[in-house]
């Protein structure tokens, strides 16, 4: 028990009564905490009640208690995820009814589709063509103005939806034979001479000339200007997409590769396709109308 | 035992009592207009297009715009900002260089409400020595009344005080509606309460303690004084000794001062400015015109508590420190001027493509993509031309929803536009050309240029 009649000690220096707790001469005063801290205190007390009844708190064997409110971080997300369907659901509603050419010629609509288009594509085409769909050997950039299957939106539209060799019934396919086995290697390299002087001021031989016409026109034309309806390659320009160099293009006359995308149509809504095609056809290369080469 | 050393002060209260002379009549006029120009500021007008908000005075922080009159600050502008502060602070200093801290006794809002608070206080309550005795004494249904009323008037000004406030980051007439129907969003209604609280608080109950204790300014302003600052000052050789003085007396071997305290019940900040300059003392000249009215009374020259020099010597504006602050304060109000006199209405920003760096096309030259966001300051729907030097045969296209060429970029009134650009041109020897777009106006002569890229190849 405390005694209450016993004269409290006072420090002498400051007028302040000590606890009664010495250590080598040194006494400790009796500050107690200033009365805002304790209320303060015992505000946060309360407020510590009232939220373990609210929100989850107390963990159990079994998980944690619940909180009255519900609360609880999977549903804030979903709330949060629902706000943002709610905020694009105008737009995306449009782009759903709406055709390739009425959602280019809305500005805002536009504007949309492209921001879109370009997340998907880093979700579901980066990984062949690349972030800036630059592409690389073998993945066709999709930058360049050079289309193997056509170029305008619905080219691009219908390239997406049904792939590329992909085993869809209506897929984009071509194939060339390989001629390693028709050709002798010493005609493969004359041929590649020969391609090769299409798209520069390399001079190559007649023999070159005469066994393009015989071997190669039928699907790259007679001037190897390439043709879409076969997917065949424009040889005439300066884009590869297997390289350039003479090595490479005899590797490909002799065992041509044949490059493959998935048909997208059963693995994307059409909405998200309708996107990814107006995003592509943006990025610099996009052609007005449908041509044949 | 020696006096315990007091780490605290408690608040004593103060209880100003009235008076009136041409300093107390200064701090009315300075209370009046400031308050009005601060209830009334946001309620002006100012033309600037049917795109703009007409509001004189805007801070429109949904839009990121600053208005004031006809000066519109965009948020890359902010310096402008910068050097308004920079203005007002050097301002004060060379205000309390030349007279002291007027500011404090004055124009400081700290004060400006205090007086307004001491004012109602005073109005419903009675002077000094009826509100001290109403304290005193007991819990009557009479002191409840006035308290309660004094408080409930505090508390209105302080909700007029942050009403007021908000008008300035809104449309004032708008607001006004939605905060007549209890409809404003949560932002507005907590800077509302929030101001209505510290406003009740600082002005009701810290008072002079925020000058005292919490302002900086009150902390650093000793070192803007000089021998040469007019403070207010006793004076200590013609009212020393002090004492009582009975008509008639003779004034042989007597100050002038009758040691009546006239100047210590009339301060607000509690002291006795006979004990010299004091770090309290907001310069007010309160203690002047009390003492002032005694003199008159008893027949003697006024001026015995005086704005003066410390080092007694006439009045002189004209000093090293008075031309530096005014050197400064001209420095930068011309720059400011120069600035917002030259400013462009037209701002172009370029981002060249980082991925890809370059496209090659299948006829062999290169293209390379930007960025470009033009901002039109005007109140008016523009259009821009682009056009690219330091490459030769370049071709510009605009990449867009509808068509819109190079040679006609629409932007609209006051807000900024976001353009996809193809520049194509043949392989450049150098890989990384460093080349320049060009932005005109259609209809004027106004231009805005930025360096930019144009890559060929890659390393």
């Amino acid at each position: 028990m405390v005694d209450l009649n016993k004269p409290t000690d006072r420090d002498e220096h400051s007028g302040v009564e000590t606890t009664g707790h010495e250590w080598d001469g040194i006494k400790e005063l009796n500050l107690p905490a200033p009365r805002w801290w304790l209320i303060v205190f015992a505000i946060t007390c309360v407020w510590a009640l009232g939220y373990w009844v609210v929100y989850p708190a107390w963990p159990t064997l079994s998980g944690n208690t619940k909180g009255s409110a519900g609360w609880t971080s999977y549903k804030k997300l979903a709330a949060e995820q629902e706000e943002i369907n709610e905020r694009r659901g105008e737009f995306a509603a449009k782009i759903k009814t709406h055709s390739l050419e009425e959602i280019q010629k809305d500005t805002e609509l536009y504007a949309f589709a492209v921001a879109g288009g370009k997340t998907m594509f880093k979700e579901n085409c980066a990984a062949c063509h690349g972030t800036g769909a630059s592409g690389g050997r073998g993945y066709p950039n999709l930058n360049d103005d050079e289309w193997l299957w056509g170029g305008d939106l619905q080219s691009i539209y219908h390239t997406l939806k049904v792939g590329v060799r992909s085993g869809h019934g209506n897929e984009r396919t071509s194939q060339m034979p390989a001629f390693g086995e028709i050709l002798k290697k010493e005609e493969i390299s004359i041929v590649a001479d020969y391609v090769l002087s299409l798209s520069s001021a390399n001079g190559a031989s007649g023999q070159g000339a005469s066994l393009f016409q015989q071997n190669c026109s039928s699907c790259h034309g007679n001037n190897g200007q390439g043709g879409r309806e076969f997917g065949a390659p424009n040889l005439a320009d300066a884009i590869w997409l297997y390289g350039g160099d003479k090595a490479s293009i005899m590797q490909q006359i002799a065992n041509p590769r044949h490059g493959v995308m998935p048909a997208w149509e059963s693995r994307l809504p059409d909405a998200t396709i309708k996107q990814l095609s107006i995003y592509v056809h943006s990025l610099g290369g996009g052609e007005a109308e449908p041509r044949k080469q | 035992m020696e006096t315990p050393i007091q780490l605290f002060k408690k608040q004593e209260k103060i209880y100003p009592k009235r008076v009136w002379g041409k300093f107390r009549k200064l701090k009315w006029v300075a209370m009046i207009t400031l308050l009005a120009i601060y209830y009334g500021a946001p309620w002006l007008r100012w033309h600037r297009g049917d795109q703009s908000p007409d509001q004189a005075i805007l801070i429109d922080l949904n839009h990121s715009r600053a208005y004031f009159f006809g000066i519109e600050i965009w948020p890359q502008e902010v310096y402008y900002i910068t050097g308004i502060l920079i203005l007002a602070a050097v301002g004060l200093f060379f205000v309390t260089s030349l007279f002291g801290r007027v500011w404090c006794g004055y124009a400081c809002p700290q004060t400006v409400w205090t007086d307004l608070f001491v004012w109602v206080e005073r109005l419903l309550q009675g002077d000094r020595n009826a509100r001290r005795k109403l304290d005193e004494s007991p819990w009557t249904f009479g002191k409840i009344y006035k308290k309660g009323l004094t408080h409930l008037v505090w508390l209105m000004i302080g909700v007029c005080t942050g009403g007021a406030w908000v008008f300035y980051f809104n449309d004032a007439y708008t607001l006004l509606d939605q905060i007549l129907n209890f409809d404003v969003p949560w932002s507005v209604g907590g800077w509302i309460l929030g101001l209505t609280f510290s406003t009740y608080l600082m002005a009701g109950f810290a008072r002079e303690q925020v000058c005292t204790y919490m302002c900086p300014y009150a902390r650093f302003q000793s070192a803007m004084f000089d021998k040469d600052t007019l403070i207010i000052a006793y004076d200590e050789l013609r009212g020393e000794p002090r004492g009582k003085h009975k008509a008639g007396d003779s004034w042989e071997n007597k100050g002038h001062c009758i040691d009546c305290d006239s100047c210590v019940v009339v301060c607000p900040m509690g002291i006795d400015i006979r004990h010299g300059l004091q770090m309290e003392c907001i310069a007010c000249g309160l203690c002047v015109d009390a003492c002032d009215n005694v003199m008159e009374k008893i027949g003697l020259p006024k001026g015995l508590i005086r704005y003066d020099t410390e080092s007694k010597k006439p009045f002189n504006p004209l000093r090293p420190r008075t031309f530096w602050y005014g050197g400064i304060i001209t420095l930068v109000g011309c720059l400011m001027l120069y600035s917002l006199l030259t400013r462009s209405p037209l701002e172009m920003n370029v981002i060249h493509d980082r991925n890809p760096l370059f496209v090659k096309l299948s006829d062999g030259s290169v293209r390379n993509g930007y960025n470009i966001t033009i901002i039109n300051k005007r109140h008016e729907d523009k259009n821009y031309a682009l056009s690219v030097q330091g490459i030769e045969n370049a071709s510009i296209r605009v990449q867009a929803s509808s068509d819109i060429s190079a040679d006609n970029m629409p932007v609209f009134a006051d807000s900024v536009g976001h353009f996809r650009v193809f520049i194509t041109a043949a392989k450049q020897i150098d890989h990384r050309r460093e080349i320049i777009f060009k932005l005109s106006e259609t209809d004027s002569d106004i231009i805005a240029t930025k360096d930019t890229i144009f890559v060929s190849e890659g390393r």
